[in-house]
């Protein structure tokens, strides 16, 4: 069991990716300019807006459902990041309490608006970031993003850091497994002990690094990271782009949950 | 063809903390000769196997291979001619997928994309991993991370091979599958082990390194069954000779 699967699980994202799903054979490039414009779309809205933005959750539900990404597991990764989002509109109920909207007769404040907006704002955009990782890959993002001009530098470090996020997990539990293993209890440790930890592991990450770049000089790397298979845009592709973004501009534009509002309204008259 | 030659001819050298690691270091492996390197810990091994692609440059004494010198100028060339497996494999891989890992070597080396495809395809064979051409290096096993560093090196197609502890992190059949592969390579090998019995199986000729200098240099089987001069230098006969010793009457 290593560190990845016991702790953060962020192998399974990758993992997700070797699924074979219309989502899946979309175009990375597709992909990564959709959910920009999905995120930007989103974060748009002005900070007391939740009606506008319900309508957006059709979209990592479609993406779930077609790609078959587990809505659980997704769900459980925005749970976990979401204490930032928390933490960011926490106090906006207690600052902004000017009356600003009756539900049920009760009376809610501007504050609660604008907490309940970053929150969907937030799981909207963290999910479309996750699903995209989970439907592309990340070393497809990567590729899309230098296929779509995005400097080399910028994306051999994303790369680099996705690809030794996992070994270093490894070495910090190897560390930290050999000091438990001699604490005999006393969790042994305290700040001192912490310290020196974290500086060996600094120097244990600086040495690969040295051994990763001879590796790298030993297969001929002169500053420039190759890249293979330039893969062609299908119809598909510009379909789901174009799909895309004329449902951002209606959902963006259009009061819909305030129209499907009226119709169930006329409905019930 | 006899060219694919390294020669060390009184190499010395000495790291910037002081330790002087190589003390005049002379020999010289001919093409398609395979040479197993051994010693104690800290004898020079790697850093006379760091020498062969131009990461370390000796401080006196000069390093050919093939018809280069090495130096500053010639270390882009050298570095196409040696192939060099490391003893981490995770210090080796360091592309997001396998195939790009293998097909980073050929790339760099200016090759059209189906070329790269077809040294990528067959080195990948080669070490019966194909299969893993689409996985992350992290959801690997260890041996088939050792695998995988393999193929990387042989898309380069070099003419010599080195390789520091290439068994170190591989079970027994691995280590078995290893050992059958590189018997069936053409290339001159240079191999540092502490593994006797994978030199012995591989390695026509033994060079044994105590202190910074060659301290026997010959024929594997006799070198290596030599008791007094293996114990020596921190060695041990190979387990497969200490049985046949065992085995005969004194």
């Amino acid at each position: 069991m290593t560190f990845d699967e016991k702790y953060f699980d962020i192998g399974r994202l990758d993992r997700l990716s070797y699924r074979d799903t219309v989502v899946h054979r979309l175009d990375g490039r597709a992909k990564v300019i959709g959910t920009a414009l999905f995120v930007l779309t989103v974060i748009s809205f002005s900070k007391y807006e939740i009606a506008g933005l319900v309508p957006f959750f059709l979209y990592p539900a479609l993406l779930m459902a077609l790609g078959d990404i587990p809505v659980r597991f997704i769900a459980r990764k925005v749970i976990v990041v979401s204490p930032f989002a928390i933490f960011i509109g926490m106090f906006n109920p207690i600052l902004d309490t000017r009356a600003a909207a009756m539900i049920f007769g009760v009376s809610v404040s501007a504050g609660w608006l604008s907490f309940a907006s970053i929150l969907m704002k937030f799981a909207l955009t963290v999910s479309a970031a996750l699903l995209l990782i989970a439907t592309t890959s990340f070393s497809g993002v990567c590729h899309a993003l230098r296929q779509l001009g995005c400097p080399a530098l910028f994306v051999s470090q994303l790369q680099f850091l996705h690809r030794y996020l996992f070994v270093l997990m490894e070495e910090t539990m190897r560390i930290v497994r050999a000091r438990d293993m001699r604490s005999f209890g006393r969790r042994g440790t305290g700040l001192k002990v912490f310290a020196r930890l974290i500086g060996i592991l600094f120097l244990r990450t600086v040495d690969r690094a040295e051994r990763i770049y001879y590796a790298m000089l030993s297969r001929g790397f002169r500053g420039d990271m190759p890249a293979l298979g330039q893969s062609r845009w299908v119809w598909p592709d510009l379909a789901f782009l174009s799909a895309m973004a004329l449902f951002l501009l209606i959902f963006r534009f259009v009061p819909v949950t305030e129209g499907i509002g009226r119709i169930a309204q006329g409905v019930i008259r | 063809m006899s060219h694919h030659i390294v020669e060390f001819r009184n190499v010395f050298f000495r790291y910037p903390d002081g330790t002087q690691a190589l003390r005049g270091i002379t020999f010289r492996i001919t093409h398609g000769e395979s040479v197993g390197v051994v010693g104690a810990n800290g004898a020079g091994k790697s850093t006379l196997l760091q020498h062969l692609n131009g990461y370390l440059l000796p401080t006196a004494g000069t390093v050919t291979i093939g018809d280069l010198p090495l130096t500053k100028g010639t270390r882009q060339e050298i570095r196409r001619k040696v192939g060099m497996v490391f003893q981490h494999p995770d210090d080796q891989l360091f592309m997001p997928t396998v195939f790009d890992d293998v097909a980073f070597g050929p790339l760099n080396l200016g090759m059209d994309e189906a070329s790269v495809r077809e040294r990528v395809r067959g080195a990948l064979e080669m070490v019966n991993s194909l299969a893993l051409q689409d996985k992350p290096p992290h959801h690997l096993s260890c041996g088939q991370k050792s695998a995988v560093a393999i193929a990387a090196v042989m898309a380069m197609e070099p003419d010599i091979l080195a390789m520091d502890e290439p068994a170190a992190n591989l079970d027994p059949r691995s280590r078995r599958s290893l050992i059958s592969l590189l018997r069936t390579f053409k290339h001159s090998r240079i191999i540092a082990s502490h593994d006797l019995d994978l030199i012995l199986d591989v390695c026509g000729r033994c060079i044994v390194i105590g202190d910074g200098v060659v301290v026997a240099d010959g024929p594997s089987e006799e070198i290596l069954s030599d008791r007094a001069l293996l114990e020596a230098n921190s060695l041990e006969l190979p387990l497969s000779l200490q049985r046949v010793s065992r085995a005969m009457p004194r």
